[in-house]
């Protein structure tokens, strides 16, 4: 496939990390729209009492995509955009370490995803909670589809992750530049590392729930059944040991992308880089052992209730001296307010609010207050609005330029934070007081003498103020694409790799593979054994070459679930069939790598 | 001095080197695979478990449904396999392609018959009324459940948990056994893999201990205890 490669074709059968990278922002950014409308309507049946926008039924699979899509199919895609473009021009590389295995992610991502909202179409979205507690979801209570299309989706999507984590620790782990040890790598490569470590472990123990699930409603096996002897428990066990790692798989990136934005827009290099990602690190690991905290209403005896409480607040420790190390470098800096900057520093502000109420509801007896009332879920969107949005829109801002040559308008880019920022505070704020008043969260409406109208009020206000602004952003997106300034390699003055080559870079990256002997390379430019001017392409570049066995491959898995949501055995085998060939034809082509 | 470097030359794993940690790239992605596998595996046995401790009342003693001396021979079987993996791999290290076809094929063949067994045990128990779902009603075990031999509250987990992991453990061997014949005509057979370069007998090989350690396990818990 030669460099300057077009059309649907090439788009279909790319192996370059960049042209992936695009793909994960685009497709995830639909989800994330998708997901947000859902919320409005969300919002709109809450703004006052009595609702009548939609029934009970469509509202509980309303929260339910809302949650689903925002986690699954927008937030963790939308980084993985970024590990995708970023990371190999961080570590000076030419690509991943596998590029077609990296296309069957992006592929088995989009088409889980379509699956998952193909579900709409049957009236039949999943409907019992984004984290499905068992026995809600046996055949008995939940006769419909809607389940399986949940726990079939979420198994392809497992697998998308699955795939790139192994991938991307490869990738980070042996393509680095000479020179560019370890503790020389960017914050924001190392907290991709720290995530995929905990995505392929994570998610392999979310499969197990699944797939047991998936065997008690289509084999009869009782493991969630309490009346054959099953233990609806253990699925809130299996899903919580992967649901709070979860938490920090949607965090790190998002750390990682401010801890590279701050630095940038304080000319000053990161105060305490090798604390950073040292508590990145330890965060990665007591993330497992925090889990129960989600389960304190279950009744799991004083013991394990303390143990897990006391964990949950040794965890906020490493992620407090993150937050004292980025403001220690803002601190004399020569600070630029770019949109990027006012995105990172609302990540600061935001995800503190978001970390004192998670620390809040660390205490068991505080927690079985807050428990399934709108106080956790203020907590939550603190941390994921707040805290993984904003950084998520820090790094698009940031990297924006570099993925497209062009730069974001900072005019439009003013009012996108603003407008946001307002929006999510008015949005959920209130939801803290509301959720301490009693309002439990998922119930479809509410009555006017519990007192919270005006607040659902103001909250569905913000959530529309957050509307108005993602239609900013995306205005800001289009209009820039013909009319936006002109990038050049480095509009930020970054220190990092990615800034030495052209916007966007060429499909091999580096003409020269640098060697590093710094961890800013480019503010240290005597360290930058920096890429020779004008210096020409020595030998052929190795540039991966296009394939179709991973798309191929990856269609195979929702045709294999569409035969099971119909129950239909031929359908399956010929999934299964296809997979067999595409991974065949896959060992057998010849792919220069 | 040459001499030297020769010597030292041949003591190194003869792999095209390439930068960052000491293993080549598909060697740490089977690594890297094989964590989230122990996660896999791990996640099923720790439900196992609780699922056992928290049960209902009795489990059904060992050796009552399941018939342990053949899968014991089964167990043997797969561990001769892993033996036979060791010996392929130390055959065309000191490039013998001769005793690695011998040796390699005969990894194929254990596992499949691993396999084989394994089917021929699923058939004779769903024959005998043991089921995912628990004791199929009218027969042979249904009989022994009705005269107490069988604890009735726990039959059903018991089928649940036993046709869940060895059926994902069986999964598992499939796979090897499949890869492991494409690589055999692929590159065994024509001699691809050289005394400098065996990096597919090594990644598979990797795999082939792993599924093999995770059913010494399985047996342990699943037949024996
Ligand atoms: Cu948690």
């Amino acid at each position: 496939m030669s460099a300057s490669a077009t059309g649907l074709r090439s788009w279909l059968t790319t192996t370059d990390h960049k042209r992936i990278g695009l793909l994960y922002f685009w497709t995830a950014f639909v989800f994330f729209l998708v997901g947000g409308l859902e919320a409005l309507v969300i919002r709109a049946q809450l703004a006052g009492p009595n609702g009548t926008l939609v029934s009970a039924e469509a509202f509980n699979q309303l929260f339910t995509m809302h949650a689903t899509t925002m986690v699954f199919l927008a937030l963790m895609p939308l980084t993985a955009a970024f590990f995708n473009y970023i990371v190999p021009l961080q570590i000076g590389a030419r690509d991943v370490a596998f590029p077609r295995l990296n296309a069957f992610s992006y592929w088995v991502f989009l088409l889980g995803g379509l699956f998952m909202n193909a579900s709409f179409l049957f009236g039949a979205a999943p409907d019992g909670g984004w984290f499905g507690y068992a026995n809600l979801t046996s055949k008995q209570y939940s006769p419909g589809l809607n389940i399986d299309f949940w726990l079939l989706g979420l198994q392809i999507l497992g697998i998308a992750s699955l795939a790139a984590g192994f991938n991307f620790i490869v990738t980070i782990l042996n393509l680095r530049a000479p020179g560019l040890k370890m503790m020389r790598l960017p914050v924001f490569t190392w907290m991709v590392l720290v995530t995929q470590f905990l995505i392929i472990t994570a998610f392999p123990v979310i499969t197990v729930a699944l797939v047991l699930l998936m065997f008690d409603r289509f084999f009869g096996t009782s493991f969630y059944l309490p009346a054959g002897g099953g233990n609806p428990v253990l699925w809130q066990h299996l899903f919580w040991i992967f649901g709070h790692p979860e938490v920090y798989i949607l965090i790190l990136p998002a750390m990682g992308i401010v801890s590279e934005v701050l630095p940038t827009f304080s000319r000053k290099p990161l105060f305490g880089y090798t604390v950073v990602v040292y508590s990145g690190v330890l965060i990665g690991f007591m993330g497992w052992g925090v889990w129960s905290h989600h389960m304190f209403s279950v009744g799991l005896g004083p013991i394990a209730d303390s143990f897990f409480a006391a964990t949950t607040l040794l965890i906020a420790i490493p992620t407090g001296v993150k937050i004292f190390n980025w403001i220690a470098t803002l601190w004399g800096g020569q600070i630029r307010f770019a949109a990027a900057m006012k995105f990172a520093l609302g990540f600061i502000a935001m995800f503190i609010i978001g970390g004192l109420s998670g620390v809040s509801h660390a205490a068991p007896p505080a927690d079985l207050q807050q428990t399934d009332t709108y106080y956790v879920v203020a907590h939550i969107h603190y941390v994921l609005f707040g805290g993984t949005v904003f950084g998520l829109f820090a790094g698009m801002y940031y990297w924006w330029p570099k993925m497209t040559g062009r730069l974001l308008d900072e005019r439009l880019g003013n009012w996108h934070f603003w407008l946001t920022f307002i929006g999510m505070n008015l949005a959920f704020f209130p939801m803290h007081f509301i959720g301490l008043l009693g309002m439990p969260r998922r119930i479809y409406t509410y009555g006017p003498e519990l007192g919270v109208s005006t607040m659902n009020l103001v909250s569905t206000i913000g959530a529309f103020l957050i509307g108005i602004a993602a239609l900013i952003f995306v205005y800001n997106m289009w209009r820039t694409r013909r009319h936006g300034a002109v990038a050049g390699d480095d509009p930020w003055g970054g220190a990092t790799l990615e800034w030495s080559i052209s916007s966007p870079p060429p499909p091999h990256n580096f003409d020269v593979i640098p060697t590093v002997a710094s961890r800013l390379p480019r503010w240290s430019a005597t360290q930058l054994k920096a890429i020779p001017e004008g210096a020409e392409t020595a030998a052929p570049v190795h540039v991966p070459a296009g394939s179709w066995w991973p798309l191929i491959a990856a269609s195979s898995l929702p045709i294999m679930a569409t035969g099971a949501i119909g129950r239909m055995l031929p359908v399956v085998l010929a999934g299964v069939a296809i997979l067999i060939v595409g991974i065949y034809r896959w060992a057998y082509e010849p792919f220069e790598a | 001095m040459t001499h030297a470097t020769a010597t030292a030359n041949a003591m190194r794993p003869p792999f095209p080197t390439e930068r960052g940690v000491e293993a080549y790239n598909t060697k740490l992605g089977m690594w890297v695979f094989l964590a989230s596998e122990v996660m896999f595996f791990t996640g099923l046995i720790g439900s196992y478990i609780v699922l056992r401790f928290g049960a209902p009342g009795e489990w059904a003693r060992p050796g009552i449904v399941l018939n342990i001396p053949v899968t014991a021979f089964n167990t043997f079987l797969l561990i001769c396999s892993s033996v036979s993996m060791v010996k392929a791999y130390a055959a065309i290290a000191d490039g013998n392609q001769k005793m690695l076809k011998v040796w390699f094929l005969l990894t194929i063949l254990g596992g499949a018959m691993f396999v084989g067994v394994q089917i021929y045990e699923y058939l004779h128990l769903v024959h005998s009324g043991f089921v995912p779902s628990g004791v199929r009603e009218g027969s042979e075990l249904a009989e022994r459940v009705a005269n107490g031999t069988l604890p009735a509250a726990t039959m059903g987990l018991y089928g649940s948990t036993f046709y869940t992991m060895t059926g994902f453990h069986g999964f598992h061997v499939t796979c090897g056994v499949v890869s492991m014949t494409y690589l055999f005509f692929r590159k065994v057979l024509p001699g691809k893999y050289t005394q400098q370069d065996y990096r597919g007998v090594e990644v598979v090989g990797l795999y082939w201990h792993f599924v093999d350690l995770v059913w010494i396990i399985l047996f342990t818990i699943v037949y024996l205890i």
